[in-house]
């Protein structure tokens, strides 16, 4: 690999391109009409236009990059994270053109994006999947046999519906039998189809992801990351190790989470995700995410591996080089992704030019960025203008090195999350670690109601 | 009768349709309330619908569908109700 197209833009193409040039790598940035100036562009070795501000005209068309990677010579793509880094099209067509994807092959990308092959390909890796049932069930006694083995409480949804109609939650037998009728009744009417699945319901859980390299013949974990705290299913803060899993757990999961990359022959970093249940401690696999994560740095922060780097070395044709029993964690990372939104009115995104900058420094703390005076913040991308990730020898440490952090953050012309984000470091549920996955939109809910209740005006 | 403009309230891409697969929210000639959405704007990923503001008949779109808009451009006039 000697010249890297980056196909994408914002912290994470800055991210790649300085990964590529710790190698020795050439970069090549891609740019829409809005982005010529901005800070991927700059810091590349060369810069080609795509077309239109919108990502339909530019960052999306699979056909451009790749006749943007054969202008300028380039001998592979990095497709960073969002737009076409999950789409095995463009991975093919990558690979069509004679070129390198920095990624797994277009065939693995289709197998693990479609949810129903995924949970096929965990189930024959003997990796956890939320219990439920694979038919439809039309009576009660059948009804109660499949509960027996999917255990309460169960979830009943029609076999034949949607949005949510008809789903019932129960907790033992004798609720199955008294809602089991009605429910199937229901369907039957509504979808002229009385069948009914029955799933695990958990009611409340975790969302803990495994971080996992694979060369296509070996694979190995670099250990779990917490991604509870989410706003309509975008997560806010991350961090890794996981508070809320204990040793057993861990070891079970990051075991289970090779298994399904050994399974399909992974090759490059990706991520698999868990729910875990937070009454009985059970992990379920979710969904694999066949690309870099945003949350990455936290697992580069405890393990002291370079990620990207590492994914560069594998597409490159370099075996992984590192056993799993090199891979160790020290201390406690924690990122907070900062977004040009305004927190207190309803985190509408706010676009602008932008005026003074100031980015958090200093031991242990790192800030990845596109921000620089000057620059602006575009209406037509995704609103994250930095992540502010923070290592300390423990958690308390962490997280009072990363109030200290925040605090150092300026970004003039624009609003942010930033003090909504130090709110969230004091709020007790957070600094003891207990939440899950409903937690920071109900304190959200809470915090935006009239004051009375301590919330903030 | 007087006129009232809609404006966008922030930069972004406006879309006559919730989605590319349905009507559009409003035609010229139409009676709206104020609360209904005459559009939606699409700014940084997140989608905002626009209200007419006032209670009227829809007289003609100003801006295209699909296009690029600031924020105080004018989207939609409307005739208000007497």
């Amino acid at each position: 690999m000697k010249r890297l197209l980056v196909a994408n833009r914002g912290e994470i193409a800055v991210r790649i391109i300085r990964a590529a040039r710790d190698l020795g790598i050439e970069t090549v940035a891609v740019a829409s009409e809005a982005d010529l100036d901005a800070a991927h562009a700059r810091l590349a070795d060369t810069v080609v236009p795509i077309g239109p501000a919108p990502a339909t005209k530019s960052y999306l068309l699979p056909a451009g990059i790749v006749a943007a990677a054969r202008e300028a010579g380039a001998d592979a793509v990095h497709p960073g994270y969002g737009f076409l880094s999950e789409r095995a099209d463009f991975a093919a067509a990558v690979a069509d053109a004679g070129l390198t994807f920095v990624g797994p092959d277009a065939s693995v990308i289709e197998q693990m994006g479609d949810k129903v092959r995924a949970r096929q390909v965990a189930m024959a890796a003997g990796v956890p999947t939320v219990p439920g049932t694979v038919d439809g069930v039309s009576d009660v006694s059948a009804a109660v046999a499949a509960a027996a083995e999917v255990g309460y409480p169960v979830m009943l949804k029609a076999a034949a519906g949607g949005g949510g109609r008809g789903i019932r939650v129960v907790n033992d037998e004798a609720e199955l039998r008294s809602a089991f009728p009605t429910a199937s009744g229901e369907a039957a009417s509504a979808f002229g189809d009385g069948r009914m699945y029955l799933e695990r319901f958990i009611r409340s859980a975790r969302h803990v992801e495994v971080q996992v390299l694979g060369d296509g013949t070996d694979a190995i974990h670099v250990f779990e990351r917490e991604c509870s705290l989410q706003r309509r299913r975008q997560k806010v803060i991350e961090e890794a190790p996981a508070p809320g899993v204990d040793a057993d757990i861990r070891a079970a999961m990051t075991a289970a989470a090779v298994r399904l990359c050994r399974e399909v022959g992974y090759r490059s970093a990706g991520t698999c995700e868990f729910l875990v249940d937070d009454d009985t401690g059970e992990f379920f696999f979710i969904e694999m995410n066949t690309r870099i994560q945003v949350e990455h740095p936290v697992t580069e922060l405890i393990t002291g591996i370079d990620l990207v780097a590492r994914q560069l070395r594998i597409a490159s044709g370099e075996p992984l080089n590192i056993g799993q029993s090199d891979v160790t964690k020290r201390g406690h990372a924690v990122e907070f992704r900062i977004c040009a939104e305004d927190p207190d009115r309803g985190f509408m995104p706010g676009p602008g030019r932008i005026g003074h900058v100031e980015l958090p420094g200093g031991p242990w703390v790192r800030t990845d960025t596109w921000l620089r005076p000057g620059g602006a913040v575009s209406p037509f991308y995704d609103s994250l203008i930095a992540k502010v990730v923070v290592w300390g020898e423990d958690r308390p440490t962490a997280l009072r090195r990363a109030r200290r952090a925040l605090g150092e953050f300026t970004v003039e012309g624009v609003p942010t999350t930033t003090t909504l984000l130090t709110e969230i470091i004091d709020q007790p549920w957070f600094a003891s670690g207990e939440f899950n996955t409903g937690t920071l939109e109900d304190w959200l809910a809470e915090r935006a109601k009239p004051s009375g209740t301590g919330a903030v005006a | 009768m007087p006129r009232h403009e809609v404006v966008s309230p922030i930069p972004g891409v406006f879309y006559r349709r919730p989605d590319p697969n349905s009507p559009e929210y409003v035609k010229p000639g139409q009676t709206v309330t104020a609360d209904d959405p005459v559009g939606l704007v699409e700014v940084m990923k997140s989608f905002h619908p626009v209200p007419a503001g006032v209670a009227g008949a829809v007289v003609d779109f100003v801006a295209e569908g699909d296009s690029v808009v600031d924020a105080g451009q004018v989207l939609v006039i409307l005739e208000v109700e007497g």
